[in-house]
């Protein structure tokens, strides 16, 4: 019988504002068994802004601090300051940002959080466009993804630059610890949000975050849709020690096709089979890219 | 450290270490940047045990300290035109998070086109966002007023942001003689921050959030019923302040030789030295002339100004700003204030020194004269050269 490595705590409360099938509430329940109540989240404007419940609820059992945008990385270097200051022990200090509030607009913010060397998880979890706004699309939106500012319509066919590497941009900090997270994989989840909180300085963690909404499909679908994007090197997951060594944490043997995970989504239903190819091509080259760069490399 | 002479922004720093700050956060932009060196020097010698985030931003500098006030830390930042413009957003979220926030600003005009010199359109431009608003007149009131601030702004009945303004050069760059309190003075009167209301690890409690109309405007009243309690508060903790240093600055409208004036002059930050020796010499020479320093801009001191304008026939306003497609900011304030005043006499407004041009003693004559002679509805230009063409008067 395999043992459950998954934490029976809740620091989540089931009164949530989420959308079913949202991978953000997924997100933020895992992160939270992990990490216990001794945490402070600090929250630009998201979609968890209002997952969060209004005043005078709040659906964590955690501190929760809101803040702007473009702000999450000043606002866990602030708090870390603080409780540095007062001498308050154990506390993990936790950012978590959305992918346009950490690829785009708070990207100078990041920056500045893992050049300081703040002692802090920094959590981008990326639905892969401004869903909360009503899915406009992101720097993190995917090639080819129907956005309402990415219309299929006329010479218009999706977002045509592909998706902002945040990944490479943070690990070109040197950050003590950075990975991806799915979801779908909750045990790695578990494994990759313990392994950061052993550890001091700033942390990086990337997770997968489906939005049916977002990407029209239907909501009983999140889980098999995130293990579709990791088992077709869409979305693959990994983790970068700070001496820079890469591990691949989930290989599924040969990649799955994308064709799978794209036809399952009405956001890439107008794309075509030569799209559908090229972006096969460009999955399996960033897939061989990582297998490059992992350690120990493959046989 | 009894008496030193200092700048106007060591003035800051040394106020700064005397609170005990425990968060600093700036990024440095002229003439703020003496600011935030000293105090990396206290910080490094260990005279002030804070910590000191160096950020990329203005707008990150303030939102560290808003981070770690909320947390309950004491927290200093500083900055001036460009950077507080940056800053406008998140200014914003400090007063409605009710964080005591106390920063120094060197006033210093905005661009284009680029100048450093001394002009208050950067602090003009946040009046709107719910901090308090100081205006210093010499180095020695920057100092005792970053006090009194932490003071004001840590108070239950208040709990509100307020920032310090000094002229920039006029007052960052001038050294002046400065009594220094020593650590035992302050710690009398500034206790640590109560920290009440704020983040508490372990706790399910959320700062911030968001809410319907009819809570949100249940939290703005409460910003204002705050800034309502300011005057009261601001009096107390005054008092106390004189009873420790014997130093007092003279409420929010500080005035000067105006209490058998006919005509008075509302000055702001270090144009008012320039313009008190000038109501000495008018003095001197039979004119019946007096001064007041709006000393707090927010909140605007409406009730002492109505009290002022009671036994006074004509105001006039020299404003170191300009808003554009109005007058200069106070005039238009003070005029607001002694609209509903039972006696009013007429307020004209008077603009000079933006962008560094001297406020000069034979300016403030020329002020004082245009006043004396029936003064001018529309704005005037006090400073412009000949070949400028006065837009008005």
């Amino acid at each position: 019988m395999a043992k459950l490595t998954i934490p029976a705590e809740e620091y989540m409360y089931p009164g949530h504002a989420a959308c079913p099938g949202c991978g953000a509430a997924l997100a933020m329940r895992l992160l939270l068994k992990g990490l216990g109540p001794r945490t402070i989240v600090s929250m630009p404007a998201c979609c968890w802004t209002v997952i969060a419940t209004p005043y005078p609820t709040t659906a964590l059992a955690t501190g929760l601090l809101d803040h702007p945008i473009e702000a999450t990385g000043a606002s866990i270097s602030g708090l870390r300051a603080a409780a540095d200051a007062m001498g308050l022990k154990d506390l993990e200090i936790v950012g978590f940002a959305g992918d346009g509030g950490t690829a785009d607009i708070g990207l100078q913010s990041l920056s500045g959080m893992l050049e300081r060397r703040t002692d802090a998880i920094y959590v981008m979890y990326d639905n892969e466009a401004y869903m909360n706004t009503g899915i406009q699309r992101s720097g993190s939106t995917p090639a080819g993804a129907w956005t309402t500012t990415t219309p299929v319509a006329g010479a218009s066919h999706g977002k045509p630059e592909p998706k902002k590497d945040v990944m490479g941009i943070v690990r070109a900090h040197h950050p003590v610890y950075a990975a991806t997270l799915n979801p779908s994989f909750p045990e790695d989840f578990l494994r990759k949000v313990e392994r950061a909180r052993g550890l001091h300085g700033p942390r990086f963690l990337h997770v997968f975050s489906p939005c049916p909404p977002g990407w029209k499909y239907s909501s009983e679908r999140t889980i098999e849709l995130g293990r579709l994007a990791t088992d077709s090197g869409i979305f693959p997951l990994y983790e970068v020690g700070e001496d820079g060594v890469l591990s691949i944490t989930r290989r599924g043997g040969a990649l799955k096709p994308v064709a799978e995970y794209f036809r399952a989504q009405g956001r890439f239903a107008h794309l075509t089979e030569a799209e559908i190819a090229a972006i096969q091509a460009a999955a399996r080259a960033n897939w061989e890219r990582l297998l490059r760069l992992a350690t120990p490399p493959p046989a | 450290m009894g008496r030193q002479v200092i700048s106007g922004n060591a003035a800051q720093a040394h106020a700064a270490r005397l609170a005990r700050v425990q968060v600093v956060s700036a990024y440095p932009i002229t003439p703020q940047t003496t600011i935030v060196e000293t105090i990396a020097d206290f910080v490094a010698s260990g005279e002030l045990p804070a910590q000191y985030v160096k950020v990329e931003s203005e707008h990150s500098a303030l939102q560290c300290v808003l981070s770690a006030s909320a947390l309950g830390a004491r927290t200093y930042t500083a900055t001036s035109s460009q950077g507080l413009l940056l800053m406008h957003e998140v200014l914003h979220w400090a007063a409605g998070m009710r964080a005591p926030i106390v920063m120094g600003v060197v006033n210093r005009a905005v661009a284009p086109p680029w100048s450093l010199g001394s002009d208050h359109a950067d602090t003009m431009s946040q009046r709107d966002t719910g901090w308090i608003q100081f205006y210093a007149e010499s180095n020695q009131e920057v100092l005792d007023t970053v006090l009194l601030a932490y003071r004001l702004a840590e108070d239950p009945a208040v709990r509100l942001p307020a920032m310090v303004a000094e002229d920039a050069f006029y007052l960052s760059h001038t050294f002046e003689p400065v009594e220094i309190p020593s650590a035992g003075e302050v710690d009398r009167f500034l206790p640590p921050r109560d920290a009440r209301a704020v983040l508490v690890p372990g706790r399910g409690l959320r700062l911030g959030s968001f809410t319907g109309p009819v809570e949100y405007v249940q939290f703005r009243r409460q910003v204002a019923d705050a800034m309502e309690r300011v005057p009261a508060v601001l009096r107390n903790v005054e008092r106390e302040f004189e009873e420790i240093t014997h130093r007092h600055h003279g409420g929010p409208l500080s005035t000067y030789r105006t209490d058998d004036a006919d005509t008075v002059l509302v000055t702001m930050g270090t144009a008012t030295t320039t313009a008190r020796g000038v109501v000495d010499q008018l003095r001197a020479e039979g004119h019946r002339v007096g001064l007041a320093k709006l000393r707090v801009f927010r909140p605007f001191p409406a009730e002492e100004l109505r009290a002022l304008a009671d036994s006074v026939g004509r105001m006039g306003v020299l404003d170191r700003s300009f808003t554009f497609g109005e007058h200069g900011a106070a005039a238009t304030e003070v005029r607001g204030a002694l609209y509903g005043a039972p006696r009013r006499p007429s307020v004209s407004s008077y603009l000079g020194g933006l962008g560094g041009r001297d406020i000069t003693p034979g300016l403030v004559r020329k002020v004082y004269r245009s006043l004396e002679s029936g003064g001018s509805e529309l704005p005037t230009w006090v400073d412009l050269l000949p070949e400028e063409a006065p837009a008005h008067g």
